[in-house]
């Protein structure tokens, strides 16, 4: 081919620099839990979630990002896929189905509930769409808490327990093994699947975007009318964004369940899906590394915050005069502000945004 | 009987207690060049707007290479074969001139999610084929050297030329342009005239709304004038030059220079 686009062959500009470079953190990756598991194992279990969410992320940076639909109730299909897993592996109806064929159902299942949502929702924008899929997200939670009576179904708000955890080919994922000498704690095995998983649901989203959908998407976000008259069929297009959208939420969801191995309604309220739009958004929409990093940045600081505060009161006071959760809060949400109002692409913009933003300002009256 | 591309019959459109069209009929041949006049708020753009599925008719019907195109939405359209370009430029203002055109091709192309997740032979040829597709459509309208530039950085002709070769990559049969000249000076109108009629010559039937008279009268075989929604003459442009009613309400309007242009 002879015109390669600009913007997202940049990295290859000297191969080898960048194979040394994937190679270094690939090797950064894989030692990382052991690392991580120096200091803790709820540090690795931290890693876990960061990862999670970064799944999170990317599935709604579909929708958010790559086709401008604000969701705010994202989480509802994190918890679809979540109870398709409890319910076809737990004790609660005797089924025990393997992990890679729940999976997939619940990537399915989710993805219907992504086409339940967009189908009454495609002639809404802005802020009617954002009101609605929030109404959306908190229908879901509370049918989960109420799918109890007359036929149990969801247990309620005891939730589910006793999941099965994840088992591939043999291999307990709850338990420590061994490999030569090495001991690999059950997180451990978990942030290597996940890794894989994220691994894969970065390559789809790439792909995603620089192809046909990917383009009708950007169209769409950029100028509806035009997309349309262009032949682009937005009501299926739009669909399919959120169909995809909610299927990486489902596939999140069942390895949040097999990790957890219980599960309740509780997981899956509206903070939950203003956390994963923060990352987004944070992060900067529509940039795939973006939305990863501002994932991993939203898991890991107010853990780290957590850890740190009341040490450090301690230190310069001699006792704690702040709660630490009042403090990693009040610093969380400073910190938000602050990148929105020096950042407001989100920390690493893609480039379309920033060029968005940009001409946002010029509007301004000087 | 002629090859008629074509047909609207008794079109109708009523925003509240506005008449924006009323009873306009008129049909469009096969590789014309057909012309579309009248002063502002005529109803130009809403016939464009009927035409190409943004809007739906109160009455009257329309007929598209044999077959009705009543009701369909704006994508339907756009399959059937009738491509447009907006009177405010209507870009993807912050995607490259590339890409703009690129999207384009969508109608004309297949790749789905499986194509696109695992790259298949298929569509990475096909992606192949929509890239090359939009570099020759920006040679053919003099956009080349500037497939990678932000399509909101272009200068404002260059824009209306992006949106006409946009418009020509989903292979329409008709050709429906909003005002191309508006903002251009003389140089750049001159070579929109050429353009215009490039395009007639490689097989697209153009319609065009145009309020420069000189460019109108200078390439259209046919032209269709309407005032406040009505149709108040149709045909050659030495007849509607000639026409009173014409005069009076639209040249008339216009100014002594037009006048003398026209007459």
């Amino acid at each position: 081919m002879p015109h390669v686009k600009s913007q997202s062959h940049h990295l290859m500009r000297s191969p080898v620099l960048a194979w040394v470079g994937i190679a270094l953190i690939a090797v950064a990756l894989i030692a990382l839990p052991f690392a991580l598991a120096q200091i803790g194992t709820a540090w690795v279990r931290i890693a876990n979630l960061a990862i999670l969410f970064a799944l999170l992320a990317l599935g709604l940076n579909i929708v958010v990002g790559f086709a401008g639909l604000l969701d705010l109730g994202y989480i509802a299909f994190f918890a679809v896929g979540a109870y398709c897993y409890a319910l076809l592996a737990s004790p609660h109806f005797g089924l025990h189905l393997p992990f890679w064929l729940i999976l997939p159902i619940g990537a399915l299942v989710a993805c219907l509930f992504g086409v339940l949502l967009g189908a009454p929702t495609l002639k809404l924008r802005g802020d009617y769409l954002a009101i609605v899929t929030l109404g959306f997200g908190e229908i879901v939670r509370v049918f989960l808490n109420n799918l109890a009576r007359p036929i149990n179904i969801t247990n309620g708000p005891q939730g589910i327990s006793r999941i099965d955890p994840v088992s591939i080919g043999g291999i307990k994922f709850n338990t420590t093994g061994k490999v030569f000498d090495l001991a690999i704690s059950g997180p451990m095995k978990y942030y290597y699947l996940l890794l894989i998983v994220l691994i894969i649901a970065i390559v789809i989203n790439i792909r995603l975007q620089n192809s046909r959908i990917g383009r009708a998407w950007e169209a769409i976000r950029e100028d509806e009318i035009a997309a349309r008259a262009m032949g682009i069929n937005t009501t299926q297009i739009k669909l399919l964004a959120f169909a995809m959208g909610a299927s990486f939420g489902g596939i999140a969801g069942g390895i949040f369940a097999a990790i957890q191995q219980f599960i309740s309604p509780e997981s899956f309220v509206l903070v939950e899906s203003i956390m994963v739009l923060s990352m987004v958004v944070l992060g900067g929409m529509g940039n795939i590394w973006g939305v990863v990093a501002g994932a991993v940045l939203l898991s890991f600081v107010p853990e780290i915050l957590r850890y740190t505060v009341l040490p450090v009161q301690n230190a310069l006071f001699g006792r704690a005069i702040v709660e630490p959760e009042v403090i990693r809060m009040l610093l969380f949400g400073l910190a938000l502000v602050a990148v929105m109002l020096y950042r407001p692409a989100g920390l690493f913009p893609s480039a379309v945004r920033r060029r968005e933003l940009a001409k946002a300002d010029a509007r301004l009256p000087a | 009987m002629t090859d008629r591309l074509l047909v609207c019959d008794g079109l109708a459109k009523r925003f509240g207690g506005v008449h924006a069209l009323d009873g306009v009929s008129f049909a469009i041949e096969r590789h014309a060049i057909y012309g579309l006049i009248g002063p502002n708020g005529a109803g130009k753009t809403t016939l464009f707007n009927l035409l190409t599925g943004i809007y739906t008719a109160d009455a009257g019907r329309m007929q598209f290479a044999g077959g009705t195109i009543d009701g369909l939405s704006p994508d339907r359209v756009c399959e059937r074969g009738i491509a447009r370009t907006f009177q405010n430029i209507r870009l993807f203002a912050n995607l490259s001139v590339l890409e703009n055109v690129m999207i384009g091709r969508h109608v004309r192309t297949k790749a789905g999610v499986f194509g696109a997740v695992f790259r298949t032979r298929a569509t990475q040829d096909e992606e192949a084929r929509i890239e090359r597709r939009a570099h020759e459509l920006l040679d053919y309208v003099g956009l080349a050297d500037r497939a990678n530039d932000i399509a909101r950085s272009l200068p404002y002709g260059e824009q209306r030329r992006l949106e006409i070769a946009r418009a020509l990559a989903t292979e329409p049969h008709l050709l429906a342009l909003d005002e191309p000249a508006a903002g251009m000076n003389s140089t750049e109108k001159a070579a929109l005239g050429e353009l215009i009629k490039r395009i007639r010559t490689d097989g697209v039937t153009v319609l065009l709304i145009e309020h420069d008279v000189k460019l109108v009268m200078g390439i259209c075989e046919h032209i269709l004038v309407l005032d406040y929604g009505k149709q108040i003459a149709e045909g050659v442009p030495e007849d509607v030059r000639r026409d009173r009613r014409v005069i009076e309400a639209y040249l008339g309007t216009v100014g002594d220079d037009s006048i003398k242009v026209a007459t």
